[in-house]
């Protein structure tokens, strides 16, 4: 449970996916489940696809025809706590945040944890986008197509 | 003895935001510190900031302080600053001693902003004494201004957002944590917080408390235990973790010295961490023309204290004669920002200690009329 071990819920994090036609184009998953005063996704999307409402507590929202996926909140959220999420040719891909070095370059294969750390299978790394303002890397990976809803990060270089 | 028109004590998010305010007032001041460099605990803070905008979220709490720390020297005609400079005294005709290494000198100010901060509180537990054991502040002043890592596997005790925070700087700066203890039944902090340890692989382990370190010349194991519903250790639930160091973040105090020791009230609440100063709606003292802001008026966070900092310096400044032209929009802003920021659930607690406060200060009013 959330508030016990800060592991989410199976039908928490079903509530910020969206159905698999819509996943074809990369779309955030807010995976924000609490109410804290905080709007940087809001005032940092391009699109303005994300919403919050004048009280800057509630929990924000998601208009998938407005995301274009860019990740621009993925830097932002002070939580760590958006994913950009999408199936194509037949894997999961992932735009995560990544704040440990060294970071994952391009090509590796790391392994990759669950919202509960334990290790679900083998991502690749297919792009690291490195920035000097929010010194969060955006690290791009694709895995099987069953971890779409399971996989929160890259733990370390697969042996 | 030298006069000044409005001292400063502290230079972390809420003095430094009192400066700027009573400066661009037009009130003279005088920023002290205690620390060797301006910016109190933001300099330690690696992590991005909540809030919006005008709290500067997204942030990173250090780049926050370089932003103030340049909005302060900007000022430079207007704002003296001091650091390496420790207010000792705070005497009720507002003469504060203040101690720079071997140099004592008194100031006598026409107002006071006192933005001390806070003190981290302990736990009592068998051998809380042996090195390796630490609170939260060292272990980020060691690890984040210094780059001295306080241990190889660490126990943090306590989840609230220092607590979660902390062990993610931790595992950042390549330490183990091996757990996160926290004695109350759910986390204290922001779950966002505890999701990126969660995921990491970090075990956070609710209703558990710390018993005992153990170890001969520093701490090579700590044993925890289990709670019941009523706090008390559930025997058979032992828990040894082979750890050479102990984290303990288990809440703040406000420094309340210098408003006490004028003879300004306070009173015991609890929501706020402790004994606090009771203030006006301007964070006025019940002495007149001394203010206090940020930590040292009721534990919140960085965010509120840079808010309330400015909020306490432009009254400072109204009270010396130097009314900023926008003084009304000014402050009505600030308290709405404040409003804004205690509106979810982690503000009720703020909320409910400030009316604890506000009672505790009619009561006060009474008696002394």
């Amino acid at each position: 449970m959330l508030n016990k071990n800060g592991v989410a819920e199976q039908n928490q994090i079903l509530s910020r996916f969206f159905d698999e036609t819509v996943l074809l184009k990369p779309k955030a998953i807010l995976e924000c489940y609490e109410d804290i005063p905080c709007n940087p996704c809001v005032t940092s999307c391009p699109t303005g696809a994300i919403t919050i409402g004048p009280d800057i507590n509630r929990q924000p929202v998601l208009d998938p025809d407005k995301c274009t996926g860019c990740a621009i909140c993925v830097g932002a959220c002070p939580g760590l706590a958006i994913l950009v999420a999408q199936l194509k040719d037949g894997r999961a891909w992932f735009k995560i945040p990544h704040e440990f070095l060294p970071h994952p370059q391009k090509g590796e294969r790391w392994d990759a944890a669950a919202r509960d750390g334990a290790v679900i299978g083998v991502a690749t790394i297919e792009a690291v986008q490195l920035s000097s303002r929010t010194k969060t890397a955006i690290v791009t990976v694709s895995a099987d197509r069953e971890l779409l809803h399971e996989l929160a990060t890259v733990v370390k270089r697969h042996a | 003895m030298t006069r000044q028109e409005l001292l400063v004590i502290g230079g972390g998010p809420a003095g430094l935001s009192a400066a700027i305010a009573a400066a661009d007032a037009g009130a003279k001041v005088l920023l002290v510190d205690r620390a060797p460099m301006l910016g109190g605990q933001l300099v330690k803070q690696t992590h991005k900031f909540f809030g919006s905008e005008k709290q500067y979220a997204k942030t990173r709490g250090f780049d926050i302080a370089k932003l103030l720390i340049a909005d302060v020297l900007q000022r430079s005609d207007r704002i003296e600053t001091a650091t390496g400079t420790t207010a000792v005294a705070l005497y009720p005709d507002r003469v504060v001693t203040l101690v720079k290494g071997e140099q004592y000198r008194k100031v006598a100010a026409d107002a006071v902003v006192i933005a001390a901060g806070a003190s981290e509180k302990f736990l009592a537990f068998e051998n809380n004494d042996l090195p390796g054991i630490y609170g939260a502040g060292a272990v980020q002043t060691l690890m984040n201004v210094y780059g001295v890592l306080p241990g190889k596997r660490i126990l943090m005790i306590g989840s609230g957002n220092i607590g979660l925070i902390v062990s993610y700087q931790l595992m950042q700066a390549g330490v183990d944590v091996a757990a996160v203890v926290e004695a109350a039944p759910t986390i204290g902090g922001y779950k966002v917080h505890a999701a990126k340890l969660a995921r990491l692989g970090v075990p956070i382990l609710t209703s558990t408390t710390i018993l005992r370190a153990e170890g001969k010349e520093a701490v090579e194991k700590a044993v925890t235990v289990g709670l019941d519903a009523c706090w008390n250790p559930i025997p058979g639930t032992e828990q040894s973790h082979d750890v050479d160091a102990v984290c303990v973040a288990v809440g703040l105090s406000p420094l309340h010295q210098l408003v006490s020791m004028a003879g300004g009230k306070t009173a015991y609440i609890p929501e706020l961490g402790g004994f606090a100063p009771l203030l006006t709606a301007e964070h006025e003292t019940t002495l007149a023309n001394v203010f206090c802001a940020g930590d040292a008026a009721g534990i919140e966070e960085a965010s509120s204290a840079m808010v309330e900092g400015r909020l306490a310096g432009y009254a400072a400044a109204k009270r010396l004669g130097h009314a900023h032209p926008d003084y009304d929009a000014l402050v009505a802003d600030c308290h709405a920002q404040l409003d804004t920021l205690r509106n979810g659930p982690f503000g009720r607690k703020t909320l409910a200690g400030i009316e604890k406060m506000n009672e505790k200060l009619r009561e006060a009013c009474r008696l002394a009329q």
